[in-house]
């Protein structure tokens, strides 16, 4: 063994604050890669789903019979025909004991309830005679009455969604910081208040629209089945289809290969991969269903929806006193993985950065004929936001007060951290009065207030507004026990290992699964700085549950601060092992070794070293080890938290709007965010302009539609407006740094803050245009046509009209039929 | 999705063309740019027993100057209508509205024709050909026959091309006097249709507008004329106060639909404001 000669004297630059580029973006970008659907297997069969189109009624009869004779086709199966071996979708949440869950078949066997939901499955050699059989299969239904309106839902005598229930509703969730001694008597804060405001606010259904759609393939191998799915949870996903479908747990292998995006909407057990998994067993070969788009948005679980009943108690001063909300949130169709966590995870946030001596939280979870809900980005935590950063606008307006000084007058000061809150949660740093200030530079807070003035006074048709939001949200999912107590129906730990190769190139496996966050990239820097290895020569596995056999996914901004802490642990433990050989090798005692820069040097005897890596080499051979020792400086870790990591910022949005047309237009926005140490700049930064980009899309265009029967009419990309760069501002984005107290890294997550933060600045800033003009609400999304009506009619804006615009020859979805004629160019075949 | 099965033919000349369109059964559906009819194909909403592709028939691309008239082929792609000198002298509402199409993507394939005959209500160009009093040149097997803007749109999604026809080229007139033209479209996010638009044509003469033609784009079936706006201003001062008074009669005699961009009276209003900023900058105020 001889030591390198040629080492730099001074330690290496550290790769953890470095704004490296995306290691796999080249990849994934030009598409050169395995994206599930890309999978072509020997004798693979193709599946396609015939779905109702009807949003609740009894299935009186399915003929297959010409579908089963068209040509290419294998097998066409039912709900009934695997009534006894499909289980149900699981939910893993039960938030109450006593929560109705009506079950979940993957393929409906006697009713349906949700346009969109399977009612028979196509087996076929191509996807092309998949897709022709499925008009030939024929479904008679009972229609029953569709339940569509939550605030119907709930009262009494409403129609009801699965009619062996009794009710609409799925649980009542209630945490009262009385109860929970964390606050005091919510009743009695309201009964001695000055002052109380109270609103409902509306969040729309909104639909994840990752890139990339569903695919599923699975091959079975003897009893064996590998299971490539574009999902989140690979090993979530594991877990539950040997529960559901009786494959044991070490007979299947999931792959979550490349995934294009998945913003909560992958975070699922879905019916396809159920099917994927019970036609492949039954018939022996391998089988891929892919959807398409319009598939994905009527079927892939949506998010929100929920209606808030929000009161806030205060005094003349300003001091908040109180905070009452009740919630009804849409549980869609069916409970899926976890669906009634979502509102409930929202109950610790309601009060945001305030400091209320009260706080009662009341939700109850409705079913309704509509596709089911379940997590997008933020899950719960925008729900929250948004009702309390609203709220305190309209208590600032109520007592005639600046919205910003409220907040002051409110929100923990810095040097009140760590500070447990009213909903019980320890919130463990920051300093929100430094991101304010910092944010309101950004903007040029004092000049639009100027310009705002002059629009005014000039009763210009373009109105300025400017909108504030603090926020802060728990992210980091999450300490395991606190998860037992919230009865999730899993841990929050990650796991992580590291191997050594001979060559010196390190293989980091992680079970955080990434679908475009980057973790190649940040895990390669924080292994590169605890190793002192090239970042080039790290290699990072996820993905795949026989090479990454544990893990707990991607969701909740955790992976970073949970699963990069499992893998900078494992770091520590190579580091650790690789000492003792170090010391064996340099004949000295361990405490006399430095490591730095992936060398150990023994102190006080210059030359005398050895790097990381020919120890690496060193171990393979094992030829001269230390005594006793296993032949390996390999190591794995698992990190289950102690606490979730609670970031926070302040948004800024400056908002025009033209009062002749209603058009809202973003001039300005500009937000400081303090997500604790920044391991890579530029993807905090991106994470950052894709929050915003989903945040401000729910403010002002997305909305997912339904008519008074029951079809989604934002079916395609024509209706359900996702915005584009085009139709976004530019971002004036800044940092304040407070280590997480609670990692090693010091990390705080960032994957949804900016979705969090951003709704209720942007709704703020179009209120705050128009208040003058006697406008009190408006609801989301801002369409030019509500935010019209909201000044010249009064209201929120209203309901828009649910049809679908009359583009494209009025195409919505593949079950309500376009307008098209027979005597219009298309042809009419519908 | 995938559309169901279809025959497919490419023919290299109009007549072949019309040839293939006479030989290829009940339904025959003529692609252009496919930016409107694949989509519907895919949904299965149209379902052709053969598609005739336009593709290389060469004589029914390009933009030609035919003295008192340019001349724009039915396949000449959005795009390269937007960059067409001619287009951009004579007639720079083409080009002004077509840059509001789509994206670029659908622009370098979906064609000026394509987009004619579709006489989608949310389209963009419909409108401003009407309001260009454009004329369309129609073969058939029979021979050709050119019908103006005003005879063209019958309803919704239907045109005078008739079954077994081809639109072959558009006849834009070219403008004598002082002309000022603007579009004015109006959509929620960029690459979108319209919601309403309104394509306005001003004459100028001495401070006072001599004829003003108005389109209208989504505010019926069919793209309209507002012709109580155009009467209106016919002889009027060219002041923001007549053109605003003469404006508010714009959504006289149109049928808006409701959906989820606007109900009909929201529309109408749009129709309004929108005339209202489309004439006052055609007139050069
Ligand atoms: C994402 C997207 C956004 C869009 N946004 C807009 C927009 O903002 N504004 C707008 O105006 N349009 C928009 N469009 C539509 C676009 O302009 C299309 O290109 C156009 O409507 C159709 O042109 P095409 O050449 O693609 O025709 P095709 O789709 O090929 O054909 C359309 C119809 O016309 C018939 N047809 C075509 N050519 C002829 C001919 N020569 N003779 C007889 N029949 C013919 C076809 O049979 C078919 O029925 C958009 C399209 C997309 C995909």
């Amino acid at each position: 063994m001889t030591a390198v000669e040629d080492r730099p004297a001074e330690a290496p630059e550290r790769e953890v604050g470095k704004a490296r580029r995306r290691k796999e973006d080249a990849r994934l970008i030009t598409g050169r890669t395995t994206w599930t659907d890309n999978m072509v297997l020997p004798g693979m069969l193709h599946l396609a789903v015939v779905r109702s189109p009807v949003a609740h009624g009894k299935i009186s009869s399915i003929d297959v019979s010409a579908a089963q004779e068209a040509p290419g086709v294998i097998a066409v199966l039912t709900g009934r025909d695997v009534a006894d071996e499909q289980g149900s979708i699981p939910c893993a949440w039960p938030v109450t004991p006593d929560m109705v869950n009506p079950g979940h078949p993957s393929i409906a066997v006697d009713e349906v309830n949700h346009v969109g939901e399977a009612v028979a499955v196509i087996v076929a050699r191509s996807k092309t005679a998949a897709q022709d059989a499925v008009e030939l299969v024929d479904v008679d239904y009972d229609l029953l009455p569709a339940v569509l309106d939550m605030e119907q839902a709930v009262a009494e005598g409403a129609q009801l969604t699965h009619d062996h229930l009794e009710s609409n509703r799925s649980f009542h969730f209630v945490f009262d910081g009385g109860e929970a001694g964390t606050g005091v008597d919510t009743d009695q804060a309201f009964a001695d208040a000055e002052v109380v405001v109270s609103r409902r606010f509306v969040q729309q259904r909104l639909i994840p629209a990752f890139m990339e759609p569903r695919s599923v393939v699975v091959q079975p191998q003897g009893d064996n089945y590998t299971m490539w799915s574009s999902t989140q949870v690979p090993h979530i996903l594991r877990i539950m289809l040997a529960m559901v479908t009786g494959v044991p747990e070490h007979k299947l292998r999931v792959v979550a290969p490349d995934v294009g995006g998945g913003f909560g909407g992958k975070l699922q057990v879905t019916p396809e991969e159920v099917i994927s998994l019970l036609v492949a067993r039954r018939l022996g070969k391998p089988v891929k269903w892919t959807e398409t788009r319009s598939e994905s948005l009527m079927t892939a679980h949506h998010g929100r929806d929920q209606i808030q009943y929000i009161d806030i108690a205060a005094d003349r001063e300003g001091n908040v006193k109180g905070l009452r909300c009740r919630i009804l949130a849409d549980m869609g169709a069916y409970l899926r993985l976890v669906s009634p966590g979502v509102p409930v995870l929202g109950a610790f946030m309601f009060n945001g950065i305030y400091k209320f001596p009260a706080y009662r939280f009341e939700c109850d979870g409705i079913f309704t004929n509509k596709t089911p809900t379940d997590a997008y980005r933020g899950a719960g935590r925008p729900e929250a936001t948004f009702a309390v950063e609203r709220i305190m606008d309209e208590l600032a307006v109520e007592l005639d007060m600046d919205p910003l000084e409220l907040r002051r007058k409110n929100w923990i000061r810095a040097e009140e951290f760590p500070f447990t809150t009213v909903a019980g949660m320890t919130y463990d740093s920051g300093d929100y009065e430094t991101a304010t200030q910092q944010a309101l530079e950004l903007i040029g807070y004092d000049e639009l207030r100027e310009e705002q003035r002059r629009r005014r006074e000039s009763n210009d048709p373009v109105q300025l507004g400017i909108g504030v939001s603090t926020f802060t949200e728990m992210c980091g999912l999450a300490p395991s026990r606190v998860l037992g107590s919230l009865s999730y129906g899993a841990g929050g730990w990650e796991h992580a290992a590291i191997r050594m190769l001979p060559t010196g190139k390190v293989e980091v496996v992680t079970g955080s699964t990434p679908h475009g966050q980057g973790h190649e990239t940040a895990w390669s820097q924080l292994v590169a700085d605890r190793l002192g290895v090239p970042f080039e020569d790290v290699e990072v596995l996820h993905g795949d549950t026989s090479s990454s056999p544990r893990g707990l996914d991607t969701y909740g901004s955790r992976s970073l601060v949970v699963g990069g802490v499992a893998v900078v642990n494992a770091a520590e433990k190579v580091v650790a092992k690789a000492r003792r050989v170090a010391a064996h090798l340099l004949e000295a005692s361990e405490d006399d070794l430095d490591f730095s820069g992936g060398t150990f040097s023994v102190r006080g005897t210059p030359g005398s070293e050895v790097s990381i890596q020919e120890i690496a080499l060193a171990t393979f051979a094992a030829h001269n080890f230390p005594e006793g020792m296993e032949p390996s400086i390999d190591a794995d870790a698992t990190f289950d938290p102690e606490n979730f990591s609670f970031p926070h910022g302040t948004h800024l949005c400056a908002m025009e709007i033209d009062t002749e047309t209603g058009m809202a237009k973003i001039r300005k926005y500009a937000c400081v965010d303090d997500v604790g140490t920044i391991v890579n700049p530029l993807i905090v930064e991106g994470q950052i302009h894709g929050g915003l980009a989903q945040g401000i899309a729910q403010a002002m265009f997305e909305e997912a539609v339904y008519d008074a029967d029951g079809n989604l009419t934002t079916g395609t990309f024509v209706d359900y407006l996702v915005p584009s760069a085009a139709d976004l501002p530019h971002f004036d984005t800044g940092n304040t740094v407070h280590e997480a107290p609670g990692n090693p890294i010091g990390a705080k997550g960032v994957g949804e803050a900016g979705t969090i933060a951003s709704t209720p600045a942007v709704v703020n800033a179009a209120l705050d245009a128009v208040r003058h003009l006697g406008v009190r609400d408006i609801r989301m999304p801002l369409t030019p046509e509500r935010v019209w009506r909201a000044i010249h009619q009064g209201g929120d804006g209203g309901d828009r009209a649910t049809a679908g615009t009359n583009a494209w020859g009025g195409a919505q979805t593949e079950t309500t039929a376009g307008v098209s004629t027979p005597q219009s160019a298309l042809g009419g075949d519908q | 999705m995938i559309p169901a099965a279809f025959e497919y033919a490419r023919p290299t000349t109009v007549d072949e063309a019309l040839q293939a369109i006479a030989d290829g059964g009940d339904d025959v559906k003529v692609l252009a740019g496919g930016q409107s009819l694949i989509p519907v194909m895919r949904l299965r909403l149209a379902a052709p027993e053969t598609v005739v592709d336009l593709a290389r028939v060469a004589e029914l691309r390009g933009v030609r100057d035919d003295g008192d008239a340019i001349v724009i082929g039915a396949m000449t792609t959005h795009h390269d209508v937007m960059i067409d000198p001619l287009v951009q002298q004579y007639a720079p509402l083409i080009a002004e509205a077509t840059e509001t199409v789509a994206d670029r993507q659908v622009r370098a394939r979906g064609t000026f024709g394509g987009a004619l005959v579709h006489a989608d209500p949310a389209g963009d160009l419909p409108a401003v050909a009407l309001a260009l009093d454009a004329e369309f040149v129609i073969a058939g097997l029979q021979g050709r026959r050119t019908v103006p803007a005003a005879e063209f749109f019958v309803d919704y999604l239907t045109t005078a091309v008739e079954e077994g026809e081809l639109l072959v080229e558009i006849r834009i007139p070219k403008l004598a006097g002082e002309w000022g033209m603007r579009y004015e479209k109006f959509n929620r996010v960029a690459q979108a249709w319209s919601i309403v638009a309104v394509a306005a044509v001003v004459r100028r003469e001495n401070g006072r507008i001599a004829e003003a033609r108005i389109g209208l784009t989504n505010m019926g079936s069919t793209p309209l004329r507002a012709t109580a706006v155009e009467a209106a201003l016919a002889g009027a001062p060219a002041s923001p106060e007549t053109i605003a008074a003469a404006a508010r009669s714009a959504a006289e005699g149109t049928s808006p639909s409701s959906d989820l961009n606007a109900q009909a009276d929201y529309r109408e209003h749009l129709a309004q404001v929108l005339t209202r900023r489309a004439v006052t900058a055609a007139a050069g105020l």
